[in-house]
């Protein structure tokens, strides 16, 4: 049978099933095929914070979306145009989510009396007719799938469990995507198990065919690759993309990294991922809490290593004081914050950028630190690296501002060049640099980067106790002096506003914009698609995003105040927005949301066409 | 860790040139006398030598010392001393913490230190009290004490160090006093000889908001039937002519006190700080009553087990003998691994 073949410019399909279907592995060999291809993605996983809530019920539902399409594009897409739903429970969980015309394909196995009511559904929307308004493809995932295995030599359950297979081989044909990828993949997972390489490959080929002659797929869909930089791409998810940074920051910077950490969702698998890099000279350690985690580092710092400690919201509150006594002792030290909706535990998996004031402002005392958040996934790389250059050279701790939306989130990113990444070698003090040659000033500063000397244990002649008590200027004794103290608290303040960050790019391609939308992190994505959105309906707008949040660029007052309206939107109730008031005194417009999801462009968009309508 | 070459240091080149500021006649004068006394005898550089303390009286210390040293916040000292001794396990690094900075805010790591078995010299200086915000009781205060914060007496009974850093599985854990320089040093040098955590106790007089708490252990007239020495591989006798003796009762669990005279010599233990069950050294750790009769001191107990620092390097070390390449080179590989495409 041979199929009409249609073009499309941009798909976004959402796989969503129980989390004991396979979605997010699914979803990801979607995403290694497609970014095979060449098209540009962006993916967004959405699991529920229970491992394994029971099976089939709502809270169980686990999802992955991904977009794709010939151009490059900035978001994970705002509605899917397919949905794959495993069971009622993930058709139920998603379809307000789909426009009306969606294609919507369900395994009608899982359709049962049970599996509805299970859901609150009284009659099957298979059969109701409440799903007029979209292309339904029943397919018997599961029988099908037991069926195309019954001469393989794997039990029942080991077949049911393949189905994700089936259905990746469905999607892969509708979307003609090259799949060697995939097979080499199996090959890989179940290399102690022959048998299952065999079947889910053998699931996989049936869910292709079963797309080739089946009727009900009358339409097969090409999306051509998008034109993108030349050079070597893989697919990356933040806090993949931050760990590769923290990685690269050691191999740069010639220090051993140290990272203490606690495991806490969404930063978990960055602890995960550095500890597989010991031939980096990686050291991890799992600490006995959020605490301990920071103080290790802190003290793996002073042994003169890169100190790095991993964690979200509730675990920097816990770090608060040592990053205090990091701040009093003038050391490098990198904190990752991967962001999660909060107060207290809140909502584990789902994206917020509420820990903003927390970063500037959650300590005790006069204690300023650089803060700096990544864009997107890939950026979180680079973002890492900043991070680390910051502390090093000026001896100080940063906090990196990550979030769940891009730590999970994924892109292609084009693989730079190791000799072009920055320079990060340090100078540990090796001599006395008192003026009579003898002593050591453990606070003399270096004039230009206001950094003290690192002097670290073994260094022969310049043994000194540092501590959280008030230094002296210069030797660093204990000085309860008051001017002394006034001095210090100056001077770390202005060691933190005085390092040069890079100025703030606007993009206004039209060059008359009077509306400028400014926002921080992950926000960037659906900032930008809203932004181009209204720019292809003809009207300006400038877009600029803050990477660095402490200390802030140079530039930024004079760009905000060449806009007649500056528009911040977030997701918090307004954060950032309420620093650029106080700071330069920009009547500046706050949009935020905290639903626990990022934003969507559309309404981004909507947001941003009310205020262009008002100036 | 002794060096080769004699080092030839002396007392004097362990003390800073800061002004000791404890309160006139506080216990941590002479443990600092005899600590700074102690040092050279290690052979080890002083700059290889680093002191963490928390917060208190007590963790001024290292400010005194003229080695590397950090005062660092109330009771973190042993997670920020971890974090170094892993990383750098060409140093000495000792803990000086208190009762309330290690036993009380700072519990967690103490324990977890020890569990893991870093390769930390910990000394835990208790005065049964929070000195240094004036005198409030602490966790190993005693039961009905009345202090500032416990006018009515105090209501919750005290932690006993040794049985805690037992329980933590503590390789090394052992009990001094701060006026009898020559036993807090004879246990400072079997601390320091020992790989991996060495928790040691050290009675401490607060002359101001608890003096006299262990004076029972130090009046001539009392001492000697009160504290017990632990020797290893002698019978634990003690007061008096040795009249005291500790016996293991058949069908009890733990140690007792008797009368020399009642019981047969081969009754007798005889102290081994080596045995692997820490049944043995818990119940040493027992012995003494409220009124501080029958105290051990010395070294319970001195195992072997590896420590957290050496597993870790071993880790590291063999990952890094598989390398052939530079790290840049091994930095693209790592970047470009996985599935990745090209584009022309
Ligand atoms: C986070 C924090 N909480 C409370 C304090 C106040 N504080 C300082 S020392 C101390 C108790 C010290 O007692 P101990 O550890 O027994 O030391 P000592 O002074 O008796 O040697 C307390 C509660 C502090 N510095 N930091
Ligand atoms: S308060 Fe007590 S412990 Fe503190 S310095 Fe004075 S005597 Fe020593
Ligand atoms: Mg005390």
């Amino acid at each position: 049978m041979t199929k009409q073949i249609r073009q499309l410019d941009r798909v976004v399909i959402r796989f969503a099933g129980d989390s004991g279907d396979g979605m997010q592995l699914t979803g990801d060999r979607f995403t290694s095929e497609t970014a095979q291809l060449g098209n540009d993605i962006s993916t967004l996983p959405n699991f529920p914070a229970e491992i394994r809530a029971p099976a089939g019920t709502l809270p169980g539902v686990s999802s992955f979306q991904v977009h794709f399409a010939d151009y490059d594009i900035l978001t994970p897409g705002d509605a899917p145009n397919v949905l794959v739903a495993m069971n009622p429970a993930a058709l139920k969980a998603n379809l307000a989510d789909l426009p009306r015309g969606a294609d919507i394909i369900v395994n009608t196995d899982e359709f049962t009396k049970r599996s509805l009511a299970k859901v609150g559904y009284q009659t099957s929307p298979l059969d109701d007719g409440s799903l007029a308004g979209y292309v339904v493809h029943p397919v018997a995932l599961t029988s099908m799938t037991v069926g195309a295995l019954a001469t393989h030599e794997v039990s029942k359950k080991d077949a049911e469990r393949s189905k994700n297979m089936f259905a990746l081989g469905l999607l892969s044909w509708m979307y003609s995507r090259p799949y060697e990828s995939t097979l080499r993949f199996l090959e890989r997972k179940f290399a102690a198990r022959p048998e299952l390489v065999a079947a889910n490959v053998a699931a996989f080929r049936a869910g292709w065919n079963f797309g080739e002659t089946t009727e009900d797929f009358a339409v097969r869909y090409e999306v051509k690759p998008a034109k993108m930089q030349p050079g070597t791409y893989r697919n990356i998810t933040g806090n993949a993309a931050l760990s590769l940074g923290l990685v690269a920051a050691g191999v740069r910077s010639g220090l051993p990294v140290f990272l203490g950490a606690y495991p806490i969702t969404p930063a978990s698998d960055i602890l995960h991922e550095l500890s597989k890099h010991k031939r980096f000279g990686v050291l991890t350690m799992q600490a006995e809490d959020e605490i301990a985690a920071v103080g290790a580092a802190l003290g793996a710092s002073y042994g003169g290593s890169l100190g790095v400690t991993t964690t979200s919201g509730p675990g920097v509150a816990l770090k608060s004081e040592t990053i205090s006594l990091a701040v009093a002792l003038e050391l490098p030290l990198v904190i990752v914050d991967v962001q999660r909706a909060g107060p207290s535990t809140g909502m584990p998996t789902k994206t917020e950028q509420a820990d903003l004031n927390m970063a500037l402002y959650g300590r005790h005392g006069e204690a300023p630190v650089a803060v700096i958040a990544p864009r997107s996934p890939s950026d979180c790389f680079f973002a890492a690296l900043e991070a680390a250059r910051i502390a090093l050279t000026y001896r100080t701790p940063v906090i990196l501002l990550s979030d769940n939306y891009v730590a999970n989130g994924s892109e292609p990113w084009l693989l730079p060049d190791v000799e072009s990444l920055p320079d990060l070698r340090v100078e540990f003090a090796s001599e006395p640099n008192g003026e009579d040659g003898t002593t050591f000033l453990p606070y003399l500063r270096d004039p230009e980067t206001l950094a003290r000397p690192w002097a670290i244990p073994g260094t022969a002649g310049l043994e000194h106790r540092i501590g959280g008590l008030e230094k002296a200027d210069k030797t660093g004794d204990i000085s309860y002096d008051p001017a002394n103290h006034d001095f210090m608290v100056r001077t770390r303040a202005a060691r933190i506003e005085t390092i040069p960050v890079p100025d703030i790019e606007v993009e206004d391609p039209d060059g008359d914009a009077r509306v400028l939308v400014l926002g921080w992190g992950s926000t960037y994505g659906p900032i930008g698609a809203a932004c181009r959105g209204i720019r292809q309906r003809g009207l300006s707008i400038a877009q600029a995003h803050l990477r660095h949040l402490a200390p802030m660029p140079a530039n930024l007052g004079e760009v905000l105040r060449s806009y007649d309206r500056v528009v911040i939107p977030e997701m918090n109730l307004g954060q950032l927005a309420h620093v650029i008031r106080a700071r330069y005194l920009v009547d500046a417009i706050s949009y935020n949301q905290v639903r626990g999801l990022p934003f969507t462009s559309t309404e981004l968009e909507t947001t941003l066409e009310e205020v262009l309508k008002n100036v | 860790m002794s060096e080769p070459v004699a080092l030839k240091l002396t007392a004097k080149d362990f003390k800073s040139d800061q002004e000791v500021r404890w309160c006139p006649g506080c216990g941590d004068y002479a443990i600092l006398a005899a600590i700074q006394q102690f040092m050279p005898e290690l052979n080890i550089p002083r700059e290889r030598t680093v002191f963490v303390s928390g917060i208190g009286c007590s963790s001024r210390f290292p400010y005194y010392m003229n080695t590397y040293g950090m005062h660092s916040i109330h009771g973190r000292a042993p997670a920020i001393a971890t974090g170094l001794s892993v990383s750098r396990p060409d140093l000495s690094v000792w803990v000086v913490t208190g009762d309330g900075d290690a036993l009380s805010i700072g519990g967690n790591h103490l324990i977890h230190a020890l569990r893991r078995n870093v390769n930390l010299k910990i000394l835990l200086f208790n005065n049964r009290i929070y000195g240094l915000t004036k005198g409030q009781y602490s966790p190993t205060s005693e039961v009905g004490k009345i202090t500032k914060s416990t006018p009515a007496g105090s209501a919750d009974a005290p932690f006993n160090p040794l049985s805690l850093a037992l329980g933590a599985e503590a390789s090394f854990v052992g009990r001094t006093i701060d006026s009898d320089r020559k036993h807090l040093q004879s246990v400072l040098r079997a601390a320091a000889e020992h790989q991996g955590s060495a928790f040691v106790e050290i009675y401490q007089n607060c002359n101001i908001f608890n003096d006299g708490a262990f004076d029972q252990l130090k009046d001539p007239g009392t001492r000697d039937d009160y504290l017990i020495r632990l020797e290893h591989g002698q019978p634990i006798t003690f007061g008096t002519d040795g009249r005291f003796c500790v016996v293991h009762p058949p069908g009890g669990f733990g140690l007792e006190v008797r009368e020399t005279s009642s019981v047969r010599p081969e009754e007798i233990v005889v102290h081994d700080a080596t045995v692997a069950d820490p049944a043995y050294a818990f119940a040493l750790s027992r012995l003494p009553g409220l009124d501080l009769r029958n105290t051990p001191i010395g070294v319970f107990r001195s195992v072997d087990r590896p420590s957290y620092d050496s597993v870790v390097q071993s880790q590291l070390a063999a990952a890094k003998a598989k390398v052939t390449e530079t790290p840049e080179q091994q930095l693209a590989g790592l970047l470009g691994s996985g599935d990745t495409w090209t584009i022309i």
